[in-house]
C-alpha cells in the first residue's frame, strides 16, 4: 500500500477549558472516501477544520504528504472544503464563485474563465453560470459549491455535511454524484456527517466518533456487523444490543446469560471471562421470525409492538416479556407470509454466528 | 372592524400633524426664499429668484460651501472607515472588554452637542489644533463614526461566518479576502454609511460653530446672517442645504433598503 496522504498524530484540540477532540490517530489513504461520523458535538468538524487549517490543533501533529501542517495558513493549502452552509459569496454569479479560488491563486481570466464554464457543465449546471446565487435552488446551490471546490484540482476535497440542508430525494441523487465523482477523479474525499445512511452508502472506510475519541475505524460493513462497543452499537441502529453475565467460555463459543434468556455467541478477539459482564448484538436483518418455538438455537420470545416501513423492507419493533426492544427487518413481500398484527405472539431466533460480542467501554 | 378604521383615522392624522410640525418650517422657507418681499408675511408678494442670484454672488456664502463640502466629505471618509473597522472588529474577534468597547465607540451621539462642541474646543485650544478646517473634520468624525458604525455592522451580522473561512480556504489571504469578500459584501452599508455620514457633518452646526474659528460652514454662516438681520438668504441657503442632506440621506436609505430586500429574497 502506498503511503497515506493524511496522517492525525496523536492530536488534540482544546477550546479552552473544553476538550472538543481528546486525541487522534489515524490516516487517510490516498484516493479512498473517508467518512467521519458521530453525534453533533463529537468533534468531527473540528477535525475536518484541523485538516483545512481553520483550527490549529493543540497538541500533536498533522501531515499532509509527509509536511507537517500545523502551521501552514488555510490559504497556503490545498484543501477545498465544501461547507454545511455551502458558504457561497452572494454577490457573486454562479460562475465567479467557481472562478474565486482560481483568481485567488492568480490564474489568468481567460483560463479562469475556461474552466469554471467546464465545471459547470460537468456539473449540469452551465446554463447558471451568470445567474445570481440567489436564484439558484438548493440542488443548484449544492452543485456551483462542489464545482468552485473542484476546480481548484485538489488532491483531497473536504465536505462537512454537505447534503443535510436538501430534500430527502435530493440527497440521494446527490450521494450518486459524489460518488461518480470521487470515483472519476480518484481525489481523496473526507465526508463528515451525522447521517448513518449518507456515509455507509458513499465511504469506502468510516470512523465513528464519540466524544472527541475514534470509537471505530472500519468499512461500512465491518462497523455494520461487528460494532466495536456499545456506543457504535446503538449510534448505528437497526441492530439488537443484549448484556448479560458470561455463563460459559469454550473454544469458540460462549454462553451468556441475559434477562431475556440465554445465548450462544461467537467468541472475537474480546476477553470473555467466567462470571464476568458482556453485551453481544445482532443485527436486524439477522434475525429470523417464526409463530413457533424453534428447536434449539438461540431464541427468543416476543410480542410484536409496530412495523416501520422503508420501501420495500420493513422493520418490526418487538418486546419479550422482560420488556426488552428486539428489532426485526426484513423484506416486505417475506413479511406478509406471516400475516402478523400488533400484539401477536412470534418467535425471533438467529445464527450464532450473526452474533457479535462488544467491547465493554 | 369599526374601532380598527377610527384608530386607523386617528394614527393617520396624528402621522400627518408630525410630518407637518417638521417639514412645514422647511416648507415655508423654501416659499419665502422666491418671495420678493423683504419679510416672511403673508400675503406674499411676487416670485423672485433674487435671493438665490444674491447668495451666488456672495464669496463668504461660496467659501463656506466649500469649508462644507471639504469637511463633509472627508468626514464621510474617515467616519466610514473608523465605522468599518470597528464593526469589522467587532465581528471577527472576542477579546475582553469587547462591551465596554463597543459602549466607548458608540457614546460621542448620546453626549449633548454643545458639551461635544465646548470641550472639543477646549481639547483643540490646548494642543493649538482649533479653528481649522481639519479641527472640524476631526470632531465631526467623531461625531458621525458610530453612524456609520451602526449600519455596517448591521450588515456583517447578516453574513454567513463561514464566507471569510471559505475565502481563506480557497485561497485567499486575509488582505484578499478583505477585499474580495467582505468589502464587496459590506458595499451597500459601506455605501449607506458616507452618505450618512456626510449629511450628518453637512448639517451640524453647533460643533463646527465652537471649533471652526475662520473657517465657516454653511450652518455657521446661516447663523451669521440670522444675527446681523433679517434676510431672505438665509431662506435660500437653507432651501440648499436642506436638499443636498435629504438627497444625502434619501441616498444612504436607497442603499440600506436594497441591501434588505436583496438580503431577504436570498
Amino acid at each position: 500500500m502506498s503511503a497515506p496522504l493524511v496522517v492525525f498524530d496523536k492530536v488534540q484540540k482544546h477550546f479552552g477549558k473544553f476538550v472538543a477532540v481528546k486525541e487522534l490517530d489515524f490516516e487517510i489513504r490516498e484516493g479512498e472516501f473517508l467518512a467521519i461520523m458521530g453525534p453533533s458535538g463529537c468533534g468531527k468538524t473540528t477535525t475536518l477544520r484541523m485538516l483545512a487549517g481553520l483550527e490549529a490543533p493543540t497538541h500533536g501533529e498533522i501531515r499532509l504528504n509527509g509536511q507537517v501542517m500545523n502551521d501552514v495558513a488555510p490559504h497556503e493549502r490545498d484543501t477545498p472544503l465544501v461547507w454545511q452552509s455551502l458558504a457561497l459569496f452572494p454577490f457573486l454569479t454562479a460562475r465567479e464563485n467557481v472562478e474565486f479560488g482560481l483568481k485567488m491563486r492568480g490564474v489568468d481570466k481567460a483560463e479562469r474563465k475556461e474552466r469554471a464554464l467546464r465545471w459547470l457543465e460537468k456539473m449540469g449546471i452551465l446554463e447558471f453560470a451568470d445567474r445570481d446565487i440567489s436564484t439558484l435552488s438548493g440542488g443548484q446551490k449544492q452543485r456551483v459549491a462542489l464545482a468552485r471546490s473542484l476546480v481548484m484540482e485538489p488532491q483531497i476535497l473536504l465536505l462537512d455535511e454537505p447534503l443535510s440542508a436538501l430534500d430527502a430525494h435530493l440527497v440521494i441523487r446527490m450521494q450518486a454524484v459524489l460518488t461518480d465523482l470521487q470515483r472519476e477523479l480518484g481525489i481523496t474525499f473526507v465526508y463528515v456527517t451525522h447521517s448513518q445512511s449518507e456515509a455507509f452508502a458513499m465511504a469506502d472506510r468510516v470512523i465513528i466518533m464519540g466524544k472527541g475519541e475514534i470509537a471505530q475505524i472500519g468499512t461500512p460493513k465491518d462497523i455494520y456487523r461487528e460494532p466495536a462497543n456499545q456506543f457504535v452499537a446503538e449510534f448505528v441502529g437497526r441492530n439488537n444490543i443484549l448484556s448479560g453475565t458470561v455463563e460459559s467460555v469454550s473454544k469458540d463459543t460462549a454462553r451468556i446469560t441475559t434477562p431475556s434468556g440465554e445465548f450462544t455467541v461467537p467468541t472475537n478477539e474480546v476477553r470473555l471471562i467466567k462470571g464476568n459482564k458482556a453485551s453481544f448484538v445482532i443485527s436486524a436483518d439477522l434475525v429470523h421470525i417464526a409463530k413457533d418455538e424453534p428447536k434449539g438455537g438461540n431464541k427468543a420470545q416476543c410480542k410484536l409492538i409496530s412495523e416501520e416501513f422503508v420501501g420495500s423492507m420493513v422493520t418490526l419493533f418487538l418486546e419479550d416479556a422482560q420488556g426488552h426492544e428486539f428489532k426485526v427487518q426484513m423484506q416486505e413481500r417475506e413479511l406478509s407470509k406471516f400475516d402478523l398484527k400488533g400484539g401477536d405472539k412470534i418467535w425471533l431466533s438467529w445464527d450464532t454466528q450473526s452474533a457479535h460480542v462488544l467491547n465493554e467501554s | 372592524m369599526n374601532t380598527n378604521r377610527t384608530l386607523n383615522v386617528i394614527l393617520g392624522i396624528y402621522v400627518a400633524l408630525i410630518f407637518a410640525f417638521v417639514f412645514a418650517p422647511i416648507i415655508f422657507s423654501m416659499i419665502f426664499s422666491f418671495n420678493s418681499q423683504r419679510f416672511p408675511t403673508i400675503p406674499l408678494g411676487n416670485f423672485t429668484t433674487e435671493w438665490y442670484a444674491k447668495i451666488l454672488a456672495d464669496p463668504d456664502v461660496w467659501e463656506a460651501a466649500l469649508n462644507s463640502l471639504i469637511v463633509s466629505v472627508s468626514t464621510a471618509v474617515i467616519a466610514t472607515f473608523l465605522g468599518f473597522c470597528t464593526a469589522y472588529s467587532d465581528f471577527r474577534y472576542n477579546f475582553r472588554f469587547k462591551g465596554p468597547y463597543l459602549a466607548l465607540i458608540l457614546l460621542p451621539p448620546t453626549i449633548p452637542l454643545i458639551i461635544m462642541a465646548l470641550a472639543m474646543l477646549a481639547w483643540f485650544s490646548k494642543i493649538g489644533m482649533s479653528g481649522q478646517i481639519y479641527s472640524i473634520v476631526i470632531a465631526h468624525s467623531v461625531l458621525t463614526a458610530p453612524f456609520a458604525m451602526a449600519v455596517i455592522r448591521l450588515r456583517l451580522n447578516q453574513m454567513d461566518p463561514d464566507l471569510e473561512s471559505a475565502a481563506w480556504n480557497l485561497g485567499g489571504s486575509e488582505w484578499a479576502t478583505m477585499r474580495h469578500v467582505i468589502i464587496p459584501f459590506c458595499k451597500p452599508a459601506i455605501l449607506s454609511g458616507l452618505f450618512l455620514t456626510a449629511a450628518v457633518s453637512f448639517d451640524e452646526f453647533a460643533v463646527s460653530w465652537f471649533v471652526s474659528g475662520l473657517n465657516k460652514t454653511l450652518p455657521v454662516i446661516i447663523l451669521e446672517i440670522v444675527q446681523g438681520n433679517i434676510d431672505p438668504q438665509v431662506n435660500a441657503i437653507g432651501t440648499f442645504v436642506f436638499l443636498i442632506s435629504m438627497t444625502l440621506v434619501v441616498l444612504a436609505q436607497v442603499f440600506f433598503a436594497s441591501r434588505q430586500m436583496k438580503s431577504m429574497k436570498s
